[in-house]
């Protein structure tokens, strides 16, 4: 890594020289401002010094002419930082369909990383060069938040809900990682290195690992271990062809609606069974609250995913008796809008 | 000042200092300005507990990995350092000294409205910052000034609760010193000083006395909210209980934003004060001055979201408050633009106090402008969390509030004791203050940028020039506190007597004795036009 003393953070992302765009503006109108408040202050200070005792000044009560000019400048030049500053903000939380997702875990004080493909790290990320990364990211226990300077992207990372975060990296080299939300005592040690490496060495660090297995080969094991498959498909409703599509469900204060099954759904429906009931089943299903690990929940989330899902066009409805699907081993699509599946941030 | 011709009469006059002696006489005291001294003495002790552990935290900086403190002690100090900075030296600061002991004198007044409960203030004050003190010798907390949730409610292992006890106590006081000053200032007017008399110190008082009012009982709700989940399990923050870490979020910088604000209108109305009397003008443009001090109090409200721009709200949800926050700006910018125009043509003299003034505008449009990048979405989430933000809040509290509360102590220093403090080490005092906050705070916008986050007491090895010059300016600004410390208290003894006006200013405070008398005026007093500098004779004073 680069640890010499420099001026500026490095550009290693697509969305760095954006940002560094604007700042550039903001620091133009900053330094014009703070010349002319300081320069003003000094040349009154020496033109108009109290030259003797008894000296007595004009009488100036104000003029509404300059404060509305000095209103409306201001809020002129406001007003486009906000708009610029929006602008870059909305790209920065809008990620390409062909983004490739990486499940990050925050944990008191570690960073849990997991690659689709299986390969897991702690406190590093690997990513290929140039390929668009959408982190999908949860905490196990505080408030984390998921941060790369030399990128530009920062997100809080919490407890019981997933955020994202995504970039393209563009330079090939070793960036810092930070937490950047305290979460206690060894706060200033939760961190890391982003690696962007060229593609085809991407893909031999992804093969390096013989006994990595993908989330969703994770997920379909813990689903027949916990006995999942005993009633989904079966008694449950099914899951096959369940992902992105909107499902007819009871919620907790009875009112019969339908929502979208995307991550966070799936999630509250592992650990909070009878918070979003499908209609026309009754509440069967134990919480895997205090069973589940939030990896483990990732990977169940993907192995779900992997039974098909946005790409068919049918909404999802209830089952009909006995047509249960067979899981398959399919690639997961994902062809979900890139902001609609998360609770946070979009 | 040499100037004033000494009154031997002045020795014998009866004061509110020389009324009475005893200990029984100042602990019962109902004058405000009796309390204001008592709460002058509590905040600079606060000052210096807080202050010290900045300067273990800095000294702990100057290298990457420095084994002068552990990790948990080092949450401890910041934590420490941003309780008692924030609840028991900022947001008292300025109201409860200078505005408990001007307040009457500038409108006129006695007293307050309510003296006992003036008293009752102190005391709830003095309480709350014991328990907190408590909680340090107990061991400390570690969640940081902002007690974020679930790890201040359910993960610390720290004494939470007693420190939010004492924020919570503190709270109260602050609520009745607002209840006291809105009152006072509503009822308790001379003849003659109608609301657009008013100094601008009143106005942004006023504004002040709003926001404690109205915002400091919801941080009291949220923060009795965090101790209902810490000791009974009640699930309100923590996701694991059914909460929402979110919602504490929100109502926390629903009470902490307004609270910057808190801390710095009152600066602002005694920068007011000092500009107009060290140039002798009348002030420039006063109406939009006032009414920005209210708009600000009001603005203030409607912003607390943009600390939560990567909290994990919606992306619109951050457009509202981004466009908010920048809204705010513009009466800030308002102020700095009249404050220019009444130095225009001024016959401006560089004494402490306008030296303090001059320095309060320039770091506060530093602070200022600096604010407009962490308003703006896209920069933001990147420099969030970071020494970036640390810089900009501290030009705002130290550059701004601390200097202007320096300078107000200087300005109505002779008002409150008789004694004129030594103007040579007052001038260069100010000057080092200047010098040495820049130096550490300036290199943090530098280190913020390359993304040294905050609260880290170890850090990468390319962030150490920075850190470097950070501590060394942090020495300078000790030096810089610790000469006023020095030569105030000598003062006392030995500083020549101040006459009622020394620097020869508008406002009723000056047209009473140095120190005045326990009832404030002899005769109660008739207001004229504010800022009559063009009619005051300077020759005959």
């Amino acid at each position: 890594m680069d640890t010499t003393f420099r001026l500026f953070p490095q550009q290693a992302s697509q969305g760095a020289v954006a940002v560094d765009h604007l700042v550039l503006f903001e620091l133009g109108v900053s330094v014009f401002f703070i010349v002319l408040i300081f320069g003003l202050i000094a040349y009154f200070a020496i033109r108009y010094r109290r030259r003797s005792p008894t000296e007595k000044p004009p009488y100036i009560p104000g003029s509404n002419a300059l404060e509305i000019t000095w209103t409306l400048i201001p809020l002129l030049i406001t007003v486009v930082m906000f708009g610029w500053g929006a602008k870059v903000f909305v790209d920065a939380h809008t990620a390409p369909d062909n983004a490739m997702e990486i499940f990050v875990i925050g944990k008191q004080w570690m960073w849990k990383i997991q690659h689709p493909e299986g390969r897991r790290e702690i406190n590093t990320l690997h990513v290929p060069l140039g390929q668009p990364i959408k982190l999908v990211m949860t905490s196990q226990d505080v408030i984390h938040d998921f941060s790369i300077p030399d990128f530009r992207v920062k997100q809080d990372v919490l407890p019981g809900m997933y955020t994202t975060e995504w970039f393209v990296p563009t330079r090939v080299g070793e960036y810092h990682l930070f937490c950047d939300q305290y979460c206690g005592a060894k706060h200033g040690e939760m961190g890391g290195t982003v690696v962007v490496c060229e593609p085809a060495d991407y893909e031999r660090w992804l093969a390096g690992d013989l006994t990595a297995e993908p989330p969703a080969l994770a997920g379909k094991k813990l689903f027949t271990l916990y006995g999942c498959n005993t009633c989904h498909g079966q008694y449950g409703p099914t899951l096959a062809g369940l992902y992105g599509h909107s499902v007819d469900i009871i919620d907790d204060h009875g009112v019969r609606r339908t929502v979208v099954a995307d991550e966070a759904y799936l999630r509250e429906s592992i650990i909070y069974p009878d918070a979003k009931l499908v209609y026309g089943y009754p509440n069967r299903m134990p919480s895997f609250k205090s069973t589940l690990s939030e990896e483990q929940i990732l990977d169940l989330i993907e192995y779900i995913k992997s039974l098909g899902g946005a790409a068919e066009t049918s909404p999802y409805v209830g089952p009909p008796i006995g047509a249960a699907t067979q899981p398959t081993d399919a690639e997961p699509k994902i062809t979900n809008p890139p902001f609609a599946n998360y609770r946070t941030n979009q | 000042m040499a100037s004033v011709a000494y009154i031997p009469q002045y020795d014998t006059r009866e004061t509110y200092l020389n009324t009475n002696y005893s200990a029984a006489s100042w602990l019962l005291t109902r004058d405000h300005k009796r309390i204001a001294i008592l709460y002058m003495f509590s905040i600079t002790l606060f000052f210096a507990i807080g202050g010290s552990a900045a300067v273990i935290m800095r000294l702990q900086l100057l290298t990457p990995h420095s084994s002068l403190v552990e990790a948990e002690t080092y949450n401890k100090l910041f934590t420490l350092h941003g309780i008692v900075m924030v609840f028991f030296f900022l947001v008292p600061s300025i109201p409860t000294t200078l505005g408990n002991f001007l307040v009457p004198l500038m409108i006129g007044a006695r007293d307050l409205a309510f003296p006992r409960i003036n008293l009752l203030s102190w005391y709830l004050f003095i309480t709350g910052g014991s328990l907190a003190l408590v909680s340090l010798i107990q061991g400390g907390v570690d969640t940081g000034w902002t007690f974020y949730t679930p790890y201040s409610s359910t993960f610390s292992n720290t004494h939470v609760v007693l420190a939010i006890c004492g924020i919570f106590i503190a709270g109260f006081s602050s609520i009745l010193t607002g209840l006291n000053f809105i009152v006072t200032i509503h009822k308790m007017r001379c003849p003659g000083m109608t609301w657009f008399r008013l100094p601008l110190f009143i106005w942004s008082t006023y504004a002040t006395s709003i926001i404690f009012v109205l915002a400091t009982p919801v941080l009291a709700i949220t923060l009795a909210l965090v101790a209902l989940e810490r000791i009974l399990g009640v699930g309100i923050f923590d996701p694991n209980l059914g909460g929402d870490p979110i919602l504490f979020q929100h109502m926390f910088w629903f009470y902490s934003h307004p609270a910057v604000y808190i801390m710095i209108l009152p600066g602002m109305g005694v920068v007011s004060e000092l500009i107009t009397a060290f140039s002798r003008k009348h002030v420039f443009g006063y109406e939009y001055i006032a009414m920005a001090s209210l708009s600000i109090a009001v603005l203030g409200f409607l912003v607390w979201a943009h600390h939560m721009f990567i909290a994990g709200i919606s992306i619109y949800g951050g457009m509202v408050f981004s466009i908010l926050s920048f809204l705010v700006a513009i009466p800030s910018a308002i102020k700095v633009f009249n404050w220019m125009a009444t130095l225009y043509k001024g016959s401006i003299s560089l004494e402490t106090p306008m030296l303090y003034a001059l320095g309060f505008i320039g770091l506060f449009t530093v602070g200022g402008l600096t604010g407009l990048f962490l308003a703006t979405l896209g920069i933001d989430m990147h420099v969030h969390d970071t020494y970036f933000v640390i810089a900009h809040f501290h030009y705002i509290m130290v550059g701004g509030a601390v200097m202007a509360y320096m300078g107000g102590l200087h300005f109505w220093w002779p008002k409150m004791t008789g004694k004129l403090y030594p103007e040579w080490w007052g001038r260069i005092s100010a000057i080092i203050l200047f010098l040495g906050f820049n130096l550490t705070f300036f290199p943090q916008f530098l280190l913020g940028y390359l993304g040294m986050p905050r609260r880290y007491y170890a850090y990468a090895p390319e962030f150490q020039v920075y850190n470097v010059m950070s501590t060394a300016g942090a020495s300078i600004l000790a030096v810089g506190y610790l000469l006023p410390l020095g030569y105030l208290l000598w003062s006392l003894k030995w500083g020549p007597d101040a006459g009622p006006n020394p620097f020869k200013a508008a406002g009723l405070e000056w047209q009473t004795a140095s120190p005045p008398p326990p009832d404030n005026f002899e005769q109660t007093p008739i207001a004229g036009e504010p800022y009559n500098y063009h009619e005051m004779d300077f020759a005959n004073e």
